[in-house]
């Protein structure tokens, strides 16, 4: 048997009938209006720039929330990858379980701690900052988008370095690498799968992001997925918001193959870092 | 963390299988589309033990979603809760079954000033359910009173930062047009330019555009001023649950008056058991329960002797005449709202 | 200067945690306010946990949520294992392909993502009825990207050799699957399955629209927030913390003890030594 036939069913049944059948709806009403082909949806949208800013906001976003979620995220896996694996199992679901409380829930329990008479704007008033402003500004955005998107970075990073393979790092150590060398050399290069998951788990998803938005930053900040959803749910403009998605897939699936090429350049397929 | 998931497994599985052999659903259900909090819990109790019917309740949060479903071919739902303008929309659509009168018993309960209106002229399709006006709440700690009265408050410099906009096109340009003295259905290109430019002097001072959350923020108090629905202040100033610092008025120039309604969707095979539960919501003492615990408004005349003070004398649910006379409801714009669609994406570039 | 790292990395995962549990604390906080909505302290009471277990809509919706969660997480751990696996040894160029557009999902906004699936559905004849079923399609499809590339990357760091020892040895390349792949990419299966059933429990927009006549606890939870959140929420959270925590503290608790006593008696070894 070859195994690359244990994709097929994926390929061949799920994939053209859930991932891509939807997809054709939104195509169907990016082109046509009352079935008729139509290109006023695509030319509204790529004929100004209202649309601009709220895609560089996403883009901004989406960026710093991976990076911070991987400066932040990564120390965390690695600390745990080298705990007694009970402990760190444990540790490891109390990273994730904080996403089964409701978004709403969780959102609600920012903005309180976030308000203007909550407590870290009390706290910041004490160690004397003037009319410290938190919620409905891009910080409040940035804070809940990371906080949302952290464990999805902790996880598949932690998964990776916690099979490591310990000889290697030993042998590092026998060849006279220092602490810092035989991380950049060996443990870094070694992650990158985990990390790639990672970036893509958190990168791809916090580009279309706008609940939380929508709650913490009182439209202060204006979202991509903000956008898209008002066109569905408001303005009952289905075309442009449909075009606006595809230019949000466009665009994303061309910075995650730019993503892939800057992958395979680091080698870790092949593993040949050296 | 491999055995842990496994247990958590076991202990979830078995949690799950007692109440699946025990909720086997009996008799005829009555799948009903609603808004949050929009039905007294224990009148659905009361109904199946009255008629055998059970009633299934989903919740969607805004007109354009209940569309949607609503629109759908497969359209599952025998009630829904729409309001006027989303109504009108349906019936230009023909996606409504005409209401048979001679089935409602209680419809006479209905105020004949509720009856009629242009959004559904003969009541064909839909049943008036609650009602109330687009105001403005405020926070008397933080208001000058002499400023109240006027759709300028929102416009004044005094509070900027301090006010929470509703975050919906069609109310937050209504209140921009009234505030410049137009008609809040107008299709008027340069009114509706006008009315774009006049929110977005408003911006700077507007500290978020928010929708059902302006109550949390209002209640937490951390703004002056949001414009609210007449049945959310109630909310928000409720002595035990909201703050009593707050208060509400609507401009003496006019408003928005919205009605939400019942009505049957053209789908259903259900009908007369819609129209019974309809019935059943009209009758006073029902609609008396009803009507407390929604907290909005009633056109139904019966209620009135029956509620308690606390709402009759409240200015925000007993709305007096002389507003109400000011208010205007919202028309569906059909494709005259694209005009709106673009002013708004201008305010938001 | 070992300790006083110890003590570091102790701390930063404290303080991580802290973040994580910022939010949590607060609603637990709140599950105990004399009050329907979470926002205002109006005193100690537990007025939430008797709303809470008189309310049948929230026991209806649990169990929606819970079958869904443990369905789709399920169905999509075993497909989407397979389909790594799968992927893995195919050419790159093609499997780059159907990397992408497995990526889809993740990118379309959820409302998106919903409307388009309810269309689907509607076009299939997969009628509204069947809330429960449409609801665990539409979750399968949106939990797949997330096993997939969390099962990914083991595959990746896993080597061939082993595989091809078992074979060589006479497994059949079924069970050198199962004893030697699987085994090996373990971690990520289960950290699959742990972001699937999260994504699933947390999940509204799609539900709201894939659901028919079925509600899940997050449409719920909605549902209820035009007078503000309901504290009972609040307090059924806190009650999950509880039950979750609980659970984690007995299954952890005897196999971290018997690694400590293994470490203490690594450690009196060494000393002989």
């Amino acid at each position: 048997m070859k195994r690359s036939r244990m994709a097929y069913p994926y390929i061949f049944v799920w994939m053209p009938l859930f991932i891509v059948a939807p997809l054709l709806f939104v195509l169907y009403y990016a082109f046509f209006r009352d079935g008729q082909f139509t290109t006023d949806f695509v030319v509204q949208v790529f004929s100004d720039t209202t649309y601009l800013p709220a895609l560089l906001n996403s883009i901004w976003i989406a960026l710093a929330t991976t990076v911070v979620c991987l400066l932040v995220g990564y120390p965390v896996a690695y600390i745990l990858s080298n705990m007694k694996s009970r402990s760190a199992a444990l540790l490891s679901m109390l990273f994730i379980m904080p996403m089964w409380m409701n978004m709403l829930l969780r959102t609600i329990a920012w903005k309180i701690l976030l308000d203007d008479s909550g407590i870290i704007v009390r706290l910041l008033e004490w160690l004397g900052m003037e009319n410290p402003r938190l919620i409905y500004t891009p910080g409040a955005v940035l804070v809940a988008t990371i906080y949302d998107f952290l464990p999805f970075m902790i996880l598949p990073i932690y998964t990776v370095l916690q099979k490591l393979d310990r000889s290697l790092i030993e042998a590092a150590h026998d060849l006279g690498a220092n602490s810092r060398q035989t991380f950049l050399r060996v443990v870094l290069p070694q992650s990158v799968p985990g990390i790639v998951s990672g970036i893509t788990m958190v990168f791809v998803p916090s580009m279309s992001t706008f609940a939380v938005s929508t709650m913490l930053g009182g439209k202060n900040v204006m979202l991509f997925g903000q956008v898209i959803e008002q066109k569905f749910l408001i303005g009952n403009q289905w075309g442009v918001g449909s075009t606006l998605s595809l230019v949000l897939i466009v665009l994303v699936l061309i910075s995650m193959f730019i993503m892939r090429r800057v992958e395979r350049d680091t080698g870790s397929e092949g593993g040949t870092i050296w | 963390m491999k055995k842990f998931v496994s247990v958590l497994m076991a202990v979830l599985m078995a949690m799950l299988l007692v109440p699946m052999f025990s909720s086997c659903a009996s008799g005829e259900t009555l799948n009903i589309l609603n808004w949050g909090d929009y039905l007294e819990p224990s009148l659905k109790e009361r109904f199946k033990e009255e008629t055998g019917i059970t009633i299934k309740e989903k919740v969607v949060t805004s007109n354009e979603e209940m569309l949607i479903q609503l629109e759908a071919d497969d359209c599952p739902y025998d009630l829904c809760f729409p309001s006027d303008y989303a109504v009108e929309r349906l019936i230009k659509g023909g996606k409504l079954a005409e209401i048979n009168h001679d089935n409602l018993s209680n419809l006479v309960n209905i105020d004949d000033r509720y009856m009629g209106l242009d959004y559904d002229p003969e009541n064909k399709y839909s049943i008036p359910y609650t009602y109330g006006v687009l105001g403005v709440l405020y926070n008397k700690t933080m208001v000058d009173e002499a400023d109240l009265g006027s759709w300028d408050i929102l416009w004044n410099e005094k509070y900027s930062g301090e006010i929470f906009m509703y975050d919906s096109i069609r109310d937050s340009m209504a209140v921009a047009l009234l505030y410049l003295g137009y008609d809040i259905n107008t299709t008027n290109p340069d009114e509706l330019n006008a009315a774009a430019d006049a929110l977005i002097a408003m911006k700077p001072l507007v500290k978020a555009w928010l929708t059902d959350d302006i109550k949390d923020s209002m209640i937490l108090g951390s703004g002056a001023l949001a414009v609210v629905y007449s049945g959310d202040a109630v909310w928000c100033c409720d002595p035990d649950e909201g703050n009593p610092d707050l208060d509400f008025f609507v401009p003496e120039s006019g408003s928005n008056i919205y009605f939400d309604t019942m009505v049957i969707p053209v789908n259903t095979k259900k009908q007369d058991m819609a129209e019974q539960f309809i019935n059943f919501l009209l009758e006073p003492e029902v609609a008396t329960i009803n009507t407390e615990f929604i907290g909005y408004s009633s056109p139904n005349a019966a209620v009135w002797p029956l509620l308690d003070e606390y709402y009759t004398e409240n200015h925000m649910f007993n709305i007096p005449d002389a507003i109400i006379e000011k208010c205007v409801v919202f028309r569906d714009l059909g494709e005259s709202i694209d005009l709106y669609n673009n002013a708004w994406d201008r305010v938001f570039e | 200067m070992k300790r006083f790292l110890k003590f570091l990395k102790g701390s930063y995962l404290g303080l991580v945690l802290f973040f994580m549990y910022m939010p949590i604390f607060v609603m637990m906080v709140m599950s105990f306010t004399d009050s329907r909505t979470a926002v205002v302290w109006n005193g100690f009471s537990f007025g939430a946990y008797a709303d809470l277990f008189s309310d049948s809509d929230v026991k209806e919706a649990l169990v929606t949520t819970l079958v869904v969660a443990l369905v789709s997480a399920t169905v999509a751990t075993v497909f989407g294992t397979a389909t790594a696996i799968g992927l893995h040894s195919m050419k790159k160029k093609r499997r780059a392909v159907i990397e992408a557009v497995t990526q889809l999902p993740m990118v379309n906004p959820d409302l998106v993502t919903g409307i388009a699936m309810m269309l689907l559905f509607a076009f299939i004849g997969l009628r509204q009825e069947h809330g429960l079923l449409r609801l665990i399609i539409a979750h399968v499809t949106f939990n797949l990207p997330y096993v997939i590339f969390s099962v990914m990357p083991k595959l990746r760091q896993s080597s061939n050799t082993l595989y091809e020892a078992a074979l060589d040895l006479g497994c059949s390349p079924f069970q050198a699957l199962m004893k030697v792949v699987i085994p090996d990419i373990m971690p990520g299966i289960v950290s699959g399955f742990l972001l699937a059933f999260t994504l699933s429990i947390d999940d509204f927009a799609i539900s709201l629209f894939t659901g028919g006549t079925s509600m899940n606890l997050s449409m719920l939870i909605y549902s209820k927030m035009k007078k503000g959140v309901s504290t009972e929420f609040c307090a059924l959270s806190a009650l999950m913390f509880l039950v979750v925590g609980i659970l984690l503290l007995i299954v952890n608790m005897r196999s971290i003890r018997q690694e400590k006593q293994a470490a203490i008696q690594e450690k009196k070894v060494m000393r002989k030594a």
